[in-house]
């Protein structure tokens, strides 16, 4: 708890990277927003305001991309030696990979709202209410703390700021565009759709996507089970990372 | 069963690294309680390694290691209750405020709840950060930074405080008064310190016993004034102006003269009675037509016991 607590005191000093890391949604969602405005006429496309279709596709790759780079993190612990201080107490070793993760999830919830709130200002409105809005939080944060798990992980067995980049790069954005994030379900190519069915950004697309129109909750429920597997999985793969670096040591 | 009155007790201590660096090999040594001890050495003679061993941090390759009666590889969590480790790199947060960072050390060492504050506050006060308690740490000098982990090494009150290097990077006038801190936790605390140290003067002068390490051994140990008198003989320097091996030639045959070496243009002797004995050396020279520019003459220093045992000097180490 006190761990999450230095992790949220040291983000809340760095307003400036809240307000990066809400740049680019804006970005995508004004200027994508607009840009594609017309697709929605494509015959098969599956909801006729773009930005309504766009907004949950944000909230969620903002979640895996903000929680990504959650390792970075770590990393700096690990080369300044706060790794070593930590570890030189009685603390609960798993604490400290779940505290990185609680904050990536306690972050996701609160650029998810934010996006929210622009999409609607935008016109993107949220016809299934206060459930549609639980049901993209939930998927967002499951996601979130996937990501945040998995880069930990990773962080925790490269040990180098820059195999982190890269590898967050390399994967970022190809499993945001092979997912139905920016482009109907309906009108993606087949070979996209099959890789897509296995990417997990894809299920929380999916199920924030059919939270906001609430017609098919057991799409929304069947995707968020997926991605409470995917996240738990990442942590599992954490913790195992963790216990990789200490015995290296 | 470990003896409990041995505050730090190291039996032929291995470390070999995944790379295959063997950091340590067969390290031994023990520490009363209440003592300060000092692993002086070389950078990479292997004292980090030992004391990252010590506190839980990294696993012996062979070997045994007790703290208070506590085996570290087997029972880390006690091990970690009872002792506090300030590392050689700063392991304060930065873009926390000094006192936060206490506050979480003391939270994460399970200082109990009520003591926390008041603990707290006391620690930064003696370690005059008081005034600076709501500032980033960021913000702070080398000095104060080295303070803050001082502090935070103590928030628990632990039995056996290990310091890796904790005078590097240090004014003369912070290290004097790190020294001052430290023996005043010796006399008012009772407390335990393992320092590793690569300054002579600091192990000289702070420290109680000393283990001088090399290449991953303990060359030899003991109090500091023990291991002066370890050379029984007076340290004379001559600086010569020419033929410098011919004179450490004349020079090493003389009675009285236990062994020579040359450094750069000058050659330092071990003499016996050293008052007596160097008129003569000097006349010897002379006889051969070598000048003498200086000359000086020393009673032993730990740099000297250092040469002796591991047969080259402390500086040409660094």
């Amino acid at each position: 708890m006190q761990l999450l607590k230095r992790h949220t005191l040291a983000t809340l000093r760095l307003p400036i990277w809240i307000a990066v890391t809400l740049v680019q949604p804006v970005i995508w969602l004004t200027i994508f927003g607009q840009l594609f405005q017309k697709v929605v006429e494509i015959p098969g496309f599956d909801s006729n305001s773009y930005i309504a279709f766009l907004t949950p596709g944000v909230v969620i790759m903002t979640a895996m991309f903000g929680s990504a780079w959650s390792g970075m993190g770590l990393i700096y612990d690990l080369n300044l030696g706060v790794m070593d201080r930590l570890l030189s107490t009685p603390v609960n070793r798993g604490a400290i990979i779940a505290a990185r993760v609680l904050h990536a999830s306690l972050t996701v919830l609160v650029q998810s709202i934010i996006i929210l709130v622009l999409g609607y200002i935008l016109g993107a409105k949220i016809e299934s209410g206060i459930i549609g809005i639980l049901g993209i939080l939930i998927s967002a944060i499951l996601i979130g703390s996937g990501f945040s798990a998995l880069s930990s992980g990773l962080a925790l067995l490269t040990k180098r700021e820059e195999n982190l980049i890269a590898i967050i790069n390399f994967f970022g954005l190809p499993l945001t565009f092979l997912s139905a994030a920016f482009m109907s379900e309906a009108l993606i190519p087949d070979w996209v759709k099959v890789i897509s069915f296995f990417n997990p950004v894809n299920w929380a697309v999916s199920a924030a996507r059919n939270s906001i129109s609430g017609e098919n909750w057991s799409i929304v429920v069947f995707n968020c089970l997926l991605l409470l597997v995917f996240s738990l999985i990442a942590y599992f793969f954490a913790t195992i990372a963790f216990k990789i670096y200490q015995r290296s040591n | 069963m470990q003896k409990k009155e041995i505050a730090i007790n190291v039996e032929n201590l291995s470390k070999t690294y995944k790379n295959g660096v063997k950091a340590i090999s067969g390290v031994s040594f023990f520490v009363n309680f209440g003592e300060i001890f000092g692993l002086l050495g070389p950078n990479g003679a292997g004292k980090s390694s030992t004391v990252r061993i010590l506190s839980t941090l990294s696993n012996l390759s062979d070997g045994n290691a007790h703290i208070a009666g506590f085996n570290v590889s087997k029972s880390p969590t006690e091990v970690r209750l009872l002792m506090g480790y300030v590392a050689q790199s700063t392991g304060v947060d930065a873009w926390a405020t000094g006192k936060e960072n206490l506050l979480l050390q003391a939270q994460l060492e399970r200082v109990p709840r009520k003591d926390i504050n008041k603990r707290v506050s006391h620690l930064l006060e003696w370690v005059g950060l008081s005034s600076v308690s709501r500032k980033l740490v960021n913000t702070y000098s080398g000095g104060m930074k080295r303070r803050l982990e001082i502090a935070m090494g103590l928030v628990h009150e632990p039995k056996v405080l290990f310091l890796d290097e904790p005078s590097t990077g240090l004014d003369p006038e912070s290290r004097r008064k790190l020294w001052n801190d430290l023996k005043y936790l010796q006399k008012q605390k009772k407390i335990t310190v393992l320092l590793t140290t690569h300054y002579l003067e600091e192990a000289d002068y702070l420290c109680d016993r000393i283990a001088i390490i090399d290449k991953g051994r303990v060359v030899t140990e003991g109090t500091p004034s023990e291991l002066k008198s370890k050379i029984s003989s007076d340290i004379v320097t001559l600086e010569i102006e020419n033929e410098i091996s011919i004179a450490s030639n004349i020079l090493k045959n003389l009675n009285g003269v236990n062994s020579t070496n040359i450094e750069g243009d000058r050659i330092v002797l071990q003499v016996t009675n050293g008052k007596k004995i160097l008129p003569s050396l000097i006349i010897e020279l002379q006889r051969k037509s070598i000048d003498v520019n200086s000359f000086s003459f020393n009673s032993p220093t730990l740099d000297d016991v250092y040469l002796k045992f591991t047969g080259h000097r402390f500086d040409q180490d660094i």
